[in-house]
């Protein structure tokens, strides 16, 4: 089993920032496990939160994504994040 | 004021200091156009492809430093512009497309000439935008010039539906034009570490790519060179950083690098990459490039730090801004036993040049047309045999003068941005190098070229033939030439005369020399035809996924 990590992401929200994000890791053949998504403080920003397997490409993967125009701050969660422990419960 | 957002877009783009926009119009990008005729600031040159407009902007980008726009309307046009924002964001050009769209409401009912712009340019811009309001214009477009310019620079999409461009708006000022970001503050440590190291070492070699073009820092990389006594290679992308004389100077590395520069690298105990990406043209296999070497890398794209190879020391920052740090902590030395060893090594394996005396090979022609052309002469060059000899040969001797495709290796690249050089540098004369594939790629613009009265001299190396593929199917498939090949010929003298542009046959003509220097000084556009053979092979080249010291062909046997 690989370990995973979550990432943390705010980010601008209007449409297409998702598929900025996602189609960084899709093209890279690198797969989103999880994805959640939440508007704050009255919708100018996101919150997204992805779960990752942690490979050996994941720090490359981070500075890609910190290069994006929308995102605005990463973080990083080596050791999981409630958000999914919490989804998980709706596909179980 | 009271204002269109298609007049918005125009005046912020006088505001930005453009002067020069090609383009080719359509119903969804119309109001744009109609403004663009009204404000009368900005001069127009309609291209005969998008993707033409788009090499004109990155000619005028390359040249000047400066973000360039270009035009295109919904659909067909967008996706025209493709190649040419792809090939911007694998060299870091910045250049703005600013893309007509259905109107808002029409958005996702596939409606006439529509296409999803800003998702297919997702993956190859830099930055793009979908344009909701003609408010969100004030923000938008400067922004796209701080962010095209900022950084790493590259390629930024502004998608305009039609509405937008034609709804009014009342505002009280104009934004502030976008500038770049300023650049990142260096660790003075890191600058340190990096100095010890290269004061440390024996056999150290610069390693120079097209950041060092990008930022203007060219005389520092020479200062650093020369105050250490370090021996510079170069990237496609970093030729010009260094004069061709120097004595430091070791050419090109990789794919077609000399023998001497290969071998040299192999030897280095300290590889000092600046504004270098280690694309595997340059390194041949990675794991095997500069095996004996330590790596300092230098870039202002912390994503490119530790990408492909993991460097013992990292510098962040620009790389003006780390070279003019950098200087007063290197020593002064000669490095007189590494220097001989290099020295040795260009006498033993030097760089072979068949045919240079000759203005009818196609080596020849190149050095005739550089010492006929002076050393002011922009070039450029489409991608193939004729390229990598450009490169190889060409006596480059200062920055923002070499113009080719080098990360996508785009064929068709060459002539317009020759016609994009000519008009950022209407002083300078401009040269593109092109072979009979490349140049029908985007072979329409010669129309262009005539109608503006541009004076781009197109050197065509004719092989009849796709000659590097033709090189690797001989040297790798069995000599194999499966649709490398034309079966007959085309009469480029014909074709560029019914452009209305003048043509000079070097292979039917009793003085080819004076030929081409007649050709060279004669005002307007001009194709110079030179027919070569196809087997001709550029050497020395290394195999794709092969280490860069096993090279074929080259060699000096004395």
């Amino acid at each position: 089993m690989c370990r995973q990590t979550v990432i943390e992401l705010s980010v601008n929200n209007h449409p297409g920032v998702m598929s900025h994000i996602c189609g960084l890791f899709a093209r890279r053949a690198y797969n989103v496990e999880g994805i959640a998504c939440m508007p704050v403080n009255g919708g100018q920003t996101s919150k997204i939160w992805l779960l990752v397997d942690a490979d050996d490409r994941l720090d490359q993967m981070i500075k890609q994504v910190d290069k994006l125009e929308d995102v605005l701050i990463v973080e990083r969660y080596d050791s999981g994040h409630p958000v999914f422990a919490k989804m998980a419960e709706f596909v179980q | 004021m009271k204002m269109s957002g298609a007049e918005i877009i125009i005046k912020l783009l006088e505001r930005q200091g453009v002067r020069t926009i090609a383009g080719i119009p359509g119903g969804a990008n119309l109001p744009l156009y109609d403004a663009l005729g009204q404000h009368g600031g900005i001069k127009h040159i309609l291209t005969r492809h998008e993707q033409g407009a788009g090499f004109i902007a990155q000619g005028m980008a390359r040249v000047s430093g400066k973000p360039a726009v270009f035009f295109a309307t919904s659909g067909p046009g967008a996706t025209n512009t493709l190649t040419a924002i792809a090939d911007a964001k694998l060299d870091s050009i910045p250049v703005i497309c600013i893309t007509g769209q259905v109107p808002l409401s029409m958005i996702g009912t596939d409606a006439f000439q529509e296409v999803d712009t800003y998702g297919l340019s997702v993956p190859i811009t830099k930055h793009n935008f979908l344009v909701r309001s003609a408010e969100d214009l004030l923000r938008v477009i400067p922004e796209a010039f701080r962010i095209a310019a900022s950084g790493r620079p590259g390629p930024v999409v502004v998608d305009v539906p039609k509405d937008v461009q034609m709804a009014e708006i009342e505002f009280d000022q104009w934004p502030e034009p976008g500038v770049p970001d300023r650049t990142p503050e260096l660790f003075a440590g890191e600058i340190e570490h990096a100095a010890a190291m290269i004061n440390r070492a024996e056999k150290p070699i610069l390693y120079l790519g097209g950041g060092v073009i990008q930022s203007d820092s060219a005389s520092q990389a020479v200062a650093v060179a020369e105050k250490g006594a370090i021996p510079a290679a170069m990237t496609l992308m970093g030729l010009g950083s260094i004069p061709s004389g120097h004595p430091l100077n070791l050419g090109m590395l990789g794919m077609h690098a000399a023998r001497y520069t290969n071998l040299a690298l192999e030897e280095c105990d300290l590889l000092i990459a600046v504004g270098v990406r280690f694309d595997d043209r340059a390194t041949g296999k990675v794991s095997e490039f500069c095996p004996n070497a330590k790596v300092i890398h230098m870039d202002i794209d912390p994503s490119e730090l530790d990408k492909i190879k993991t460097a013992h020391a990292s510098v962040r920052g620009d790389v003006a801004d780390v070279l003019k740090a950098l200087l007063p902590h290197i020593e002064r030395q000669n490095r007189t036993e590494w220097n001989s060893r290099i020295e040795a090594l260009k006498g033993a394996h030097p760089m072979l040049v068949p045919g240079a005396d000759d203005p009818t090979s196609p080596y020849g022609v190149i050095l005739k047309a550089a010492e006929l052309a002076g050393d002011q002469a922009i070039v450029c060059t489409d991608v193939g045999q004729h390229q990598m000899r450009t490169a190889q040969v060409y006596p480059f001797t200062r920055p923002r003068h070499w113009l080719t495709s080098g990360g996508l290796g785009t064929m068709g690249f060459g002539m317009p941005a020759a016609l994009g050089a000519a008009l950022a540098a209407p002083d300078k004369p401009v040269i593109c190098f092109s072979g009979d594939g490349s140049i029908m790629m985007n072979i329409q613009d010669l129309a262009t070229a005539m109608e503006y009265d541009i004076p781009v001299k197109i050197i065509l190396t004719n092989n009849n033939a796709l000659g590097l593929v033709r090189q690797q199917q001989d040297l790798f498939y069995g000599k194999r030439y499966v649709a490398s090949n034309y079966g007959k010929c085309v009469d480029f003298m014909k074709i560029a005369d019914g452009f209305g542009i003048n043509t000079y046959d070097l292979g039917n003509c009793d003085d080819p020399e004076a030929t081409l220097a007649r050709a060279l000084a004669a005002p307007g556009p001009a194709l110079v035809h030179v027919p070569v053979s196809p087997d001709e092979p550029v050497y020395p080249m290394v195999a794709p996924g092969a280490a860069n010291s096993q090279m074929i062909g080259g060699e000096n046997h004395v």
